[in-house]
């Protein structure tokens, strides 16, 4: 079934994406060193899929996001949305491809202009877009608005008129005006009540259906992503440990990092609860700016080894469908071999730049 | 919010910031002090504006039997040393005073808020360029840089709107760019982006509508700045020129005759106190009914 579904072209697909901030100090702001906000990410979403993406606070889960859609200038690798690579569009090319790939925002407050209405924000995509006469927009707002359940009498309000669950349906309005393909969704529920974020979920997950959306799902709330993804990347200081379908990764983690914090996800039932083995990491996460030099969770996982310390594994294909960065699963397949070497330069690289 | 509700089911007209101004209407009327302010400013443009018609005397004409009169029912605030009536000539200064007061404000506000939006949003050598410039423009005492440009380019009302705006676009520009630093950094910035909006229509119908209120402040406490420049200016001699009167230069002028005609000079001087505090007051409530959190 995972072959089956494996066979369409990905609609998105990232390749070695890589996202360094610099960091200027002393006197002449000299160049001495890069937050590694994302290091070296690579993965496929299908037409019509969700990959959810989670980790910690600071793990650079949103900034893959907004790298994706070219927020911020990657620093290094691909990201090829619909047959052309983002990542290197000149400025005009990129604007013309703006519609395809959208953005709903974690806080529906600061997403949306204080001073503009509802109309107006949801319009705006349009007239930057379309040549549509007044009419027409009137018509494709109304339109937009009916999709995400707002009622057309609040075309004139204000974002502060609105409840939060409100404020994220229009900014969900305005991420559909275009006809997007592709929509990144960063922690759109992070704001809102348990029970407004249950609504937000289900309305794109209709939406999702109707158009036939695909989603990037970034969230920390690993309950709701298991609900709402077909398959998970699990991040970790700026790399991902393990991308697996979303039943396996539940069921079954493989990366130690993904199976200490699957092990935090909340149980329902006291009785289960009580009987769970919750895996506590000691330590903290090391600072993006100076990761270690071998995995980059080798500072705080429980099954460390020596190689850990001094090779930073790749992700590697080591279940059908189920990929991982971990040494303990590379020995059992053979790639193990030529995953070394190349993760040889990346050390030797992480040495030249202290 | 619930007079909002009154919306019809055509498309918006989109009625831009009719409830934003509404809210800070209401919180302007609340504050007294700002009320007497707006008061007494609409007083004075209307006495300035009709100073013909209401003063029977000429601001212009020299009587030189009646110089340096008392306060009296014919002269309420005496006549200065050329026999002119004093009340009718703070009257006819207010004319070049107010004038002086809101153009060059306008100006250097217009000129700051362009330099601080772009210089702001678009960063790197452009803001560098145009904050150096703003730093130079600062870092020379303004008195004299003011002088300077009223000397070079000759003494009149336009080259005074001249000197007063380029000695105060820099403080403007300094302002917004710091404002635009932090919008820029909204999610709703980064919304704008990810919609493939253009940079000038983020900076035109994103930024520059958030910076409004910083600008309506900033406005109102710069025209008792500027009517305090104008004063300096005919002060010195450089400002506006005899016979035409402004209060600053009557004040130059009344200072000789303090002590046989304190009015004179004290009278202008009193109107121009009046008129600052006026407008700082009008500044106030302004700043606080424009900030969300002071509404009720």
């Amino acid at each position: 079934m995972l072959d089956a579904s494996r066979q369409p072209e990905p609609l998105v697909r990232v390749e070695g994406l890589k996202m360094h901030f610099p960091i200027y100090t002393g006197l002449f702001r000299s160049h001495t060193g890069d937050v590694k906000a994302v290091d070296g990410v690579s993965f496929d979403i299908l037409p019509g899929e969700t990959l959810g993406l989670v980790g910690e606070s600071g793990c650079g889960k949103s900034t893959v996001g907004r790298a994706l859609l070219r927020l911020y200038e990657p620093t290094a690798g691909r990201v090829i949305i619909d047959g052309e690579d983002v990542a290197h569009l000149s400025a005009e090319k990129l604007r013309q491809k703006r519609p395809t790939m959208q953005m709903v925002f974690q806080d529906p407050q600061a997403s949306l202009n204080p001073r503009m209405t509802l109309a107006g924000i949801i319009g705006e995509p349009l007239d930057e877009h379309t040549s549509m006469s007044r009419a027409e927009k009137t018509q494709r707002i109304y339109e937009l608005m009916d999709q995400v359940g707002l009622n057309r009498r609040f075309a004139n309000r204000y974002p502060h008129e609105f409840s939060g669950g409100q404020r994220q349906r229009i900014g969900i309005a305005r991420a559909l005006a275009l006809n997007p393909k592709f929509i990144v969704c960063d922690e759109p529920i992070a704001a809102l009540d348990v029970s407004i974020q249950a609504q937000v979920v289900n309305l794109l997950e209709d939406l999702q259906e109707r158009l036939g959306l695909t989603y990037l799902f970034i969230s920390h709330d690993l309950s709701m992503v298991r609900h709402l993804a077909d398959r998970v990347a699990v991040m970790y200081l700026g790399r991902i440990a393990e991308l697996s379908p979303s039943k396996d990764l539940y069921s079954r983690p493989l990366h130690p990092y993904a199976e200490a914090l699957l092990s935090a996800v909340n149980e329902p039932d006291p009785e289960l609860a009580a009987r769970r083995n919750r895996i506590i990491l000691k330590g903290d996460v090391p600072s993006p700016a100076n990761p270690p030099q071998g995995c980059n969770f080798c500072t705080r996982c429980p099954r460390v080894f020596d190689l850990c310390r001094q090779v930073k594994p790749d992700l590697q294909e080591v279940e059908p469908g189920r990929f991982v960065a971990c040494h303990l699963f590379s020995d059992k397949t053979t790639a193990g071999t030529t995953g070394v070497p190349e993760a040889r330069i990346e050390h030797n690289q992480q040495g030249a730049s202290k | 919010m619930s007079q909002s509700a009154a919306v019809t089911n055509d498309l918006p007209e989109v009625i831009e910031e009719a409830s934003f101004l509404r809210d800070t209407m209401r919180g302007f009327r609340k504050n007294r002090m700002a009320m007497v302010g707006l008061v007494f400013v609409c007083l004075l443009v209307f006495l300035a504006i009709f100073a013909p018609i209401i003063s029977p005397h000429d601001p212009y004409r020299v009587a030189l039997d009646e110089q340096l009169l008392p306060a009296s029912t014919t002269y309420w605030l005496g006549t200065d040393n050329f026999g002119r009536d004093v009340l009718t000539r703070i009257l006819y200064g207010a004319r070049i005073s107010l004038v002086v007061g809101t153009v060059p404000s306008l100006i250097s506000l217009l000129i700051g808020t362009f330099m601080g939006i772009l210089s702001g949003y678009m960063g790197g050598k452009t803001d560098f360029v145009i904050m150096r410039l703003a730093d130079t423009m600062i870092a020379f005492p303004s008195l004299l840089l003011a002088m300077v440009v009223m000397y070079t380019l000759g003494a009149n009302l336009f080259n005074i709107f001249i000197a007063l705006a380029l000695v105060g676009w820099a403080g403007v520009a300094r302002v917004v760019r710091s404002q635009t630093l932090a919008l820029k950094e909204k999610e709703f910035i980064e919304a704008a982006r990810a919609n493939g909006t253009s940079r000038v229509r983020i900076m035109f119908s994103h930024i520059f509508p958030n910076v409004t209120p910083t600008l309506i402040v900033l406005f109102s406490l710069s025209i008792p700045e500027a009517i305090m420049w104008e004063s300096s200016l005919s002060f010195l001699g450089v400002g506006v020129q005899p016979p035409e009167a402004s209060w600053g230069l009557l004040v130059a002028k009344g200072k000789e005759y303090l002590f046989q005609a304190p009015l004179v000079a004290i009278m202008p001087g009193v109107a121009i106190l009046m008129t600052v505090l006026a407008f700082n007051f009008i500044g106030d409530g302004l700043r606080d009914a424009l900030d969300p959190s002071m509404k009720d």
